[in-house]
């Protein structure tokens, strides 16, 4: 009974926050929405019993959240809020398309059958995860680490203040250019120009 | 809480995401969209966890790999912002009207 409350409390928490999103006023606000309903899905996933989930969604999402509300105030107009803001396009279709996949996933979730199965008891999960994570499934564990890796260092070759063939935010210039402006000189004994 | 009522949430925090995610235009904003879709996604993995695999880790890894998508997808997200920024000047989608640098 208590279970069941506090489940629809959390639920409805992640609902709601996730609609305020995008009906803030201020980005940095809308960060913090954004925050409010990973947490509270966090904690329906701890009421699931799988904790670590729960607790390490928590604690992602309060570093990233954090690091989007400092984007906000660096890159975005109106962070403070104080006008009114709505910045949409195609408003419509896009009511449409959320409608319709929200209908057909619930449609899936209520009229499919699954199989009932659930965590029995008595066992941790956590631990049970850890032993997986560092048996059976290394090679996933391992991918996932690696790809983290490539996801750093692409992060820093896309946003790094200098480019290959130049200042970034100058465009690319391509060298070939530099090329063409000599290309009557004579060639050199080697048969470079 | 049912798996049928988890789902239904799952569903509506999903939907919520693909209507940001398609309307937003600032770059940050659709982000969001896709981190809420995300949301949705780990909610339903979890769900399928607790409820129908009998306790099997697997579920459970599932849900890290979705982890490691949403963070992937952040830090990704951002460079791109940062980058299309400073070549464009640009930070919602209608100053992007050609993709050619």
């Amino acid at each position: 009974m208590i279970l069941d409350v506090t489940f629809w409390a959390f639920a409805a928490l992640a609902v709601f926050s996730g609609w305020r999103v995008f009906r803030a006023d201020s980005m940095v606000r809308a960060a913090y929405w954004l925050l409010v309903s990973f947490a509270a899905v966090g904690v329906i996933l701890v009421l699931l019993k799988a904790q670590f989930l729960g607790l390490i969604l928590i604690l992602m999402m309060g570093g990233e959240m954090t690091i989007m509300a400092v984007f906000m105030v660096a890159f975005m107009m109106n962070p403070a809020g104080l006008n009114p803001m709505t910045m949409v396009h195609r408003n419509r279709v896009a009511i449409v398309a959320g409608v319709v996949s929200f209908l057909a996933i619930a449609a899936l979730g209520l009229f499919a059958r699954f199989p009932t199965a659930p965590a029995p008891g008595g066992v941790d999960p956590t631990r049970r995860l850890g032993v997986e994570l560092l048996g059976d499934s290394m090679l996933v564990f391992q991918t996932a680490g690696v790809a983290l890796l490539a996801t750093m260092i692409a992060a820093i070759a896309i946003s790094s203040a200098r480019g290959r063939f130049g200042d970034a935010d100058e465009g690319s210039v391509e060298p070939v250019q530099l090329v063409v402006a000599d290309a009557g000189d004579e060639p050199d004994e080697e048969g470079h120009r | 809480m049912t798996l049928q009522a988890l789902i239904v949430v799952a569903a509506a925090i999903f939907g919520i995401g693909v209507y940001g995610a398609l309307s937003q235009q600032s770059f940050v904003m659709i982000m969001m969209g896709l981190e809420l879709m995300l949301n949705g996604t780990i909610l339903a993995g979890g769900t399928m966890w607790a409820m129908t695999t009998g306790g099997s880790p697997k579920g459970q890894m599932l849900v890290v790999v979705l982890l490691t998508v949403m963070a992937v997808e952040a830090a990704m997200g951002f460079a791109l912002v940062i980058g299309i920024y400073r070549v464009r000047r640009a930070d919602i989608t209608e100053k992007l009207r050609r993709l050619k640098g």
